[in-house]
């Protein structure tokens, strides 16, 4: 194994906001037609985390949502299911028992999501019960309030001994790119982050707003690139909380696809993080199939 | 730390190691083998293009004096589009004598708000045809649809909007002076921007009370003739636009004509020449708008990822034919690698073909003329022991000009692709260690026309903005244009100014 020299997060990699934006923008205008847009629906579908993170989640609503996730749309059994589905550590036992014999993979937040205001003993006790409950990825929050002070290592130490207490677990890192503000600082707190272990980069807990961005996500994209250059790891990335509409996802995939390349373009490297979008999905890949489009009634809403 | 390490390190040290670079450096990114988009073509089934177009002289169509017509295809399938007229003296002769009849009798007499609604109207019926004029200007010249749509169209009707604006307000650009039209205006344009340059040229003309003969490029004739249709529809008195089709006789009958009081050309520095030794003695005014071999210069301490996007559209743009692009790339020795490499994997995912699909990036060289020209620069660069790079993804179409993106390093001042404009997708990059010699670098051409400056420095950006020789500077972006800001040349690269409060002086006469 090669040692991996760490760099110097004190030194701020430019980033220039208009330049950003614009490619973006660019990046929009690629028109997806035809088979590749049935091809990039299916993908995005397959792709998502769905998501319950609320203060009144049951039992019964995770049950509910983990049917969802197994078969998002039952009169197209073809369909592929999402990726995960994400929940608090209490309702990680509940969720696994739900997906038990699919793939379908269980995430669960911890760290005293969705501030991270706790001690790092508190954080570590919420991984480990998540871990121990069978949670197979992690979605971790930063201390943004240590980041902003410019106190990198704090970031860098706790990432490090949450992703030790994970094992086998995959590790998500969640930047909480809104309170973060500046690309400078999302593409610091991504390098911090992959340095440090994490096995995936995330942009929101989706309490915040703005949530995801286009530019937010290019911006961790570019980290990722740059960071498979440097250390030849793969990092995946996942946007989350505020991608909608089926249109978006399709965009959010051109990103993925222009910056990194095919590699990323699966499920292992690259989710979204979303509960609404799975429908507006759904629409769309009925109208590819029936050439109409269904009222959003058929859909459920789970 | 053993005896040999310490020896190797000494030896480094004394002899300047190479940097070190990344163990994974060979990684390569694959975007081609998954998610390919499929084709996305605009479609052109309602762009209506007639199998022969004539003169547009005194506000109708009029068959050539000669009866010669010349043929102009689409450089993208190699067909043939339509036959344009061949203007000789006698038909330059014709449009001449009516522009001058509307500027005596109508145009220069018109109140000027009359002339600013005339414009104000051109603009807006440019708006309202962006589509057609945007897939005529693709299949025409083969530039992507993705720039003719959000480029071409969009800026030349801005600029009719910007000067119909100062068409009533001329004592306010001129304060204490009288601006009066210099009479009857005579207008060559090149064939990379051909509906944007006649924008550029025709709307200071009218707003400032001129009438014009204007003659677009041989190769791409058919946007100016539909600009005519527009003239036509907007109701504009006959004689105050009058469009010469035609190729280099026309335009020296143009530039030659005594009854013309100034000549605006855009095009090759070559041509400026002879049209400025033409002039000599005469009391023409002119503009000319040459070549240029832009240095683009990209600092340590620039945003890199933002930088190679700038490079792309500095040189890539409309397939390098842009007077303006940035064809010289000079990058600070310390990010050079690390750029380079961005650069040629950003450079597989350009999208080169069909003009009219949506997503294509790069699209068909204009001629095959300058299909060889490029080619031969190539040659010439290889020769000259640069080495060179193309994108290997796209696949080129099997018919048609069409050139990969390139770039060139390992290359010298000294070298003629580092000297000579090849407006083309060719790019040569240089280094530099200090910002003295990436001053001294990017002045070393006979050209100044645009360059560029990435640094994240704002102090850095006005102390070498300041000490490059070129008429425009852009920091941390590239081509980008506006009607409000002036453009033009240093040294070989032309002589005035267009767009802007600037590009209203050579219309006028101040009193």
């Amino acid at each position: 194994m090669s040692v991996i020299s760490i760099p110097d997060f004190n030194q701020t990699i430019p980033i220039d906001k208009v330049g950003v934006e614009e490619r973006v923008s660019r990046l929009n205008k690629r028109s997806i037609k035809k088979e590749s847009k049935v091809q990039a629906l299916n993908l995005a579908l397959s792709m998502i985390d769905l998501t319950t993170l609320e203060g009144k989640d049951s039992e019964g609503k995770v049950i509910q949502m983990c049917s969802k996730a197994r078969m998002p749309y039952a009169p197209m059994p073809h369909l592929p299911s999402v990726a995960a589905v994400c929940v608090y550590p209490n309702m990680v036992t509940t969720a696994k028992k739900a997906l038990k014999g699919t793939s379908i993979n269980v995430a669960s937040v911890a760290t005293a999501f969705p501030s991270g205001m706790a001690q790092l003993q508190v954080k570590l006790d919420d991984t480990k019960f998540a871990v121990d409950s069978g949670a197979d990825e992690i979605d971790m929050v930063i201390s943004r309030g240590e980041f902003l002070k410019g106190n990198y290592n704090f970031i860098f130490d706790e990432i490090a001994a949450i992703k030790e207490v994970c094992g086998e677990a995959h590790l998500k890192v969640i930047l909480e790119t809104g309170e973060l503000e500046t690309y400078e600082n999302v593409r610091t707190a991504s390098d911090i982050a992959m340095y440090a272990g994490a096995d995936f980069i995330k942009t929101s807990t989706g309490k915040i707003s703005p949530a995801a961005t286009q530019p937010v996500t290019l911006v961790m994209l570019e980290a990722i690139r740059d960071f498979y250059g440097d250390t030849g790891i793969m990092v995946g990335m996942k946007p989350a909380g505020g991608i909608r509409k089926a249109k978006e996802a399709l965009q959010y995939l051109v990103l993925v696809k222009e910056t990194l390349g095919a590699a990323w373009l699966t499920p292992d490297w690259f989710r979204f993080g979303a509960s609404s979008l799975t429908n507006d999905l759904l629409m769309q890949i009925v109208k590819q199939e029936t050439g109409v489009y269904q009222s959003l009634h058929y859909f459920s809403e789970d | 730390m053993s005896e040999k390490t310490k020896e190797n390190e000494a030896e480094a040290t004394a002899n300047g190691s190479p940097k070190p670079t990344s163990p994974n450096a060979d990684l390569k990114h694959d975007f081609a083998s998954f998610w390919n988009y499929s084709p996305a073509p605009e479609s052109s089934d309602f762009v209506e293009i007639r199998k022969q177009y004539q003169h547009y002289i005194d506000g109708s169509f009029s068959v050539p004096a000669k009866k010669r017509y010349f043929k102009s295809i689409n450089p993208a399938t190699e067909e043939v589009l339509a036959e344009f007229a061949e203007g000789t003296s006698e038909d330059v002769d014709k449009a001449v004598k009516a522009a001058r009849k509307a500027y005596d009798k109508v145009w220069s007499k018109l109140p000027a708000r009359e002339r600013g609604k005339y414009i104000y109207r051109i603009a807006r019926m440019i708006q309202e045809r962006a589509r057609e004029l945007a897939i005529i200007e693709s299949m025409d010249g083969g530039k992507p649809i993705r720039e003719s749509r959000d480029v071409d169209v969009p800026l030349a009707a801005a600029y009719f909007f910007y000067y119909a604006g100062w068409a009533d307000k001329l004592d306010y650009a001129f304060p204490g002076r009288k601006a009066e039209p210099v009479g009857v205006c005579g207008q060559i344009i090149p064939w990379n921007f051909p509906l944007l340059m006649l924008a550029w040229k025709i709307a200071p003309a009218l707003a400032t009370g001129n009438t014009v003969v204007l003659k677009p490029a041989e190769t791409t004739s058919l946007t100016a003739l539909k600009f005519a249709e527009i003239c036509m529809d907007a109701g504009l008195p006959a004689g105050v636009v009058n469009i010469v089709t035609g190729a280099g006789q026309t335009g020296a009958a143009i530039v030659d004509h005594p009854d013309i009081n100034k000549i605006a050309f855009t095009g090759s520095t070559e041509v400026g020449k002879i049209i400025q030794k033409s002039l000599a003695g005469t009391d023409k005014k002119f503009t000319l708008e040459l070549g240029g071999k832009g240095p683009n210069i990209i600092f340590e301490d620039a945003s890199v990822d933002q930088a190679v996007e700038g490079i792309v559209n500095a040189i890539f743009f409309n397939q390098g034919h842009v007077c303006c692009a940035g064809s010289r790339l000079l990058v600070q020795e310390g990010i050079a690698d690390k750029l380079i490499k961005k650069l040629k994997q950003r450079m597989e995912t350009l999208i080169v073909g069909d003009p009219l699909d949506k997503n294509t990036d790069i699209g068909a060289i204009n001629s095959k003329m300058q299909f060889n020209k490029i080619n031969e620069y190539i040659e010439i660069g290889i020769k000259e022991g640069a080495t060179i790079h193309q994108s290997n993804s796209s696949n080129l179409p099997d018919k048609g000009y069409f050139c990969k993106p390139t770039i060139f390093t390992g290359v010298a001042q000294s070298n003629r692709i580092v000297q000579e404009e090849i407006f083309g997708p060719v790019l040569t990059i240089q280094t530099f260690r200090t910002p003295e010699e990436a001053v001294e670098k990017a002045n070393n051409t006979p050209y100044g026309l645009a360059g560029g400056i990435w640094t994240d420095k704002g102090s850095k950006i006005f102390k070498i903005s300041q000490k490059l020789r070129s008429g425009v500077v852009w920091a941390n972006t590239f081509n980008k244009f506006d009607p409000t800001s002036p453009f033009g040349g240093y040294k070989e690269s032309g002589v005035g100014r267009e767009g802007g409060l600037h590009g209203l002086y050579p219309y006028v006469n101040l009193k």
